[in-house]
Order: structure tokens, then sequence, then C-alpha cells
């Protein structure tokens, strides 16, 4: 049996997966970003 | 109207409290996105870290004698399930600490582990999956391990659903995050019955190998190999978890914004209508 399509399919998803969530959460942050003042960006005080 | 809005104000206040710090914003920001010096160096070596680990993935670590190539599976299956459980185990602790401290911070860090957790937990059931295909002849069957799994990414899933639906508006103060942070808890407790499902039932999914009672099935560069893909998966976990957090914070600080600012407008109205009541007069 190949092996080698389910081996690129089960990295392929992952990194697609992974990278697409960090770019869309980048994305977000940044459009985030220009709506609150630079004084709500502290983020550990609370 | 007016005591309306100030009264749903304070209600805010005390479901997502304290509101956002108005002290100098965090100087290693650029202030255009929720990138800090940290998490670009951190995010350099996680692009850095996965090129070595996709060479060593697919051409220095060898074939494994019984699993073949598809140990090469391993490398992204075992640290995204590792990450998995820590996250999922971060979202309970913040969840716990939300009940206890009210704190937005452990509201904002369950949510954010929470989602990655639920993330990392589906690329480990489809990695899984694809690796079951090879060794077991079948994407998925309905064995103690796997069926665990997915009941914790669906009890997760649950978790971030409920977090997307708005509090009624009859609801006590801080009705929403308390009930995600209950759910975020109980949820977790699910995390000990996937990992000793190996031991409890009959199941087709081997136990530990590398730091259980099965250790000395990989070695070499196997080994190192599998040790890099968890530093790597560390990298990559962290950077996810830091941005998404930011992302929460920044959530709730619009969201303080967009009220500040009704309120504003709010005052300025009532303040005009009292004016021209008294020029009636």
């Amino acid at each position: 049996m190949n092996q080698w399509p389910s081996i690129v399919f089960a990295w392929t998803f992952g990194v697609v997966v992974i990278g697409g969530y960090a770019a869309l959460i980048v994305r977000r942050g940044r459009r985030l970003s220009r709506q609150v003042p630079p004084s709500a960006r502290r983020w550990i005080r609370s | 109207m007016f005591r309306n809005v100030m009264s749903t104000r304070n209600m805010t206040s005390t479901t997502t409290p304290p509101s956002v710090d108005h002290g100098a914003p965090d100087p290693s920001t650029d202030g255009t996105s929720t990138s800090s010096r940290g998490t670009r160096v951190l995010g350099v070596l996680c692009i850095v870290g996965l090129a070595v680990l996709g060479v060593f993935t697919f051409a220095i670590s060898p074939p494994d004698s019984n699993l073949g190539d598809s140990v090469r599976i391993m490398y992204i299956h075992v640290p995204t399930v590792a990450w998995a459980y820590l996250c999922l185990i971060c979202c309970a602790a913040s969840s716990v600490t939300y009940l206890v401290r009210r704190s937005r911070f452990a509201d904002v860090l369950a949510h954010a582990s929470a989602e990655i957790g639920v993330l990392l937990l589906g690329v480990t059931l489809v990695s899984g999956a694809a690796w079951g295909h090879i060794t077991w002849g079948t994407y998925w069957e309905w064995d103690a391990r796997l069926t665990t799994t997915l009941l914790l990414f669906l009890m997760f899933v649950g978790y971030l659903a409920l977090r997307a639906v708005p509090p009624s508006s009859n609801a006590g103060p801080g009705s929403g995050a308390v009930r995600a942070a209950v759910v975020g808890t109980v949820s977790a407790l699910m995390i000990p019955v996937v990992h000793k499902s190996v031991e409890w039932w009959a199941s087709l999914h081997q136990g530990a190998t590398s730091f259980g009672t099965l250790d000395g099935n990989i070695e070499g560069s196997q080994q190192f190999t599998l040790w890099l893909s968890f530093g790597v998966g560390s990298l990559v976990a962290v950077w996810l978890l830091m941005h998404r957090f930011r992302v929460g914070w920044l959530t709730a600080a619009a969201q303080d914004v967009a009220l500040d600012e009704a309120i504003e407008a709010r005052r300025a109205g009532a303040a005009g209508r009292v004016a021209d009541a008294g020029a009636g007069s």
C-alpha cells in the first residue's frame, strides 16, 4: 500500500488549517487594533 | 432612557470586570496589529522551526521497521494532541479562575485556549484518521480512544458555540461568561478519560510510546524528530495563544469603546433636551 498520499494529506491538512487560522487571527487583530484606542492595548493588566 | 443606558453600562462593567485599563499602551506593540517584538521573534522561530521539522520529517527520519513511512504522521499527530490537551487544561484552569475572581484576563484566556485546543484536536483527529487508514485499513473505528477524543472535541465545539450565544436581556450580570466557565470546567473532565481510555478499555490505538511504559520503540533520529516536533509545536501553540488572547482582549475593549460612545451620545442628547426645555420656559 502506498502510504504517501495519507502522509502528505495529514501534513497538508495540518499546515493549511493551522496556518489559515494564524492568518485569520492576525487579520482580526489588525482590524480590531484600528477600533480601540492605544490605551486599551495593555494586555496583562485587568 | 439615559438612566437605562447607565444601568446597562453598570451591568456590563460587572459582566466583564474590570473595564479596560486606560494607562500607557504596551510599548512593545506597533499599534496597528496584535504583534509585538516578542511575538515577531516567536513567529520567525516558528517558520524556521517548521522548515527544519519538514526536513527532518521527510528527509532525515528513517521509515519505522513496523510502521514504515507512516511514522512521519506521528510528528504532527503527537504534538498537536499534546498541545490540544494543554490548551484545554488551560481553558479549564482559566474558567475556574474566572469563577473565583471574575477576572477579564481569565475569561479571555479561557476562550482563546479553548479555540486553539479545538483547532489542534481537529488536526489530531484528521491526521489520526489518515494514520489509521494506513495501519488499520480504516479512517475511523468506534474505538475507545477515538470515540472519547471525538467526544472531547464535540464538547469543546459546544463550549465555543455557547460562547457565541449572546446573553439574554433578562440574564444576570456576567451570566454568559459564568455559563461558559462552568461548561469549560466540566468539559475538561473528559481529558483524563481520553488519556486513560487505552488502559481502561480494549483499544486499537496504541498506548504511550515515548513517555509511557512502552518506551524503547522509537530511538535515534526518530526520537529526535519527535522531540523537535514538540519544540516547534510549542512555539506555534504559544504564538497562536498570544495572538488569539490579544484578539479576544481587543474584542472586549472594542465593545467597551462602542458602549462608551453610545453613553456619550445619550448624554449629549439628554443635555441638549434639558437646554431646549430651559430655553422654552
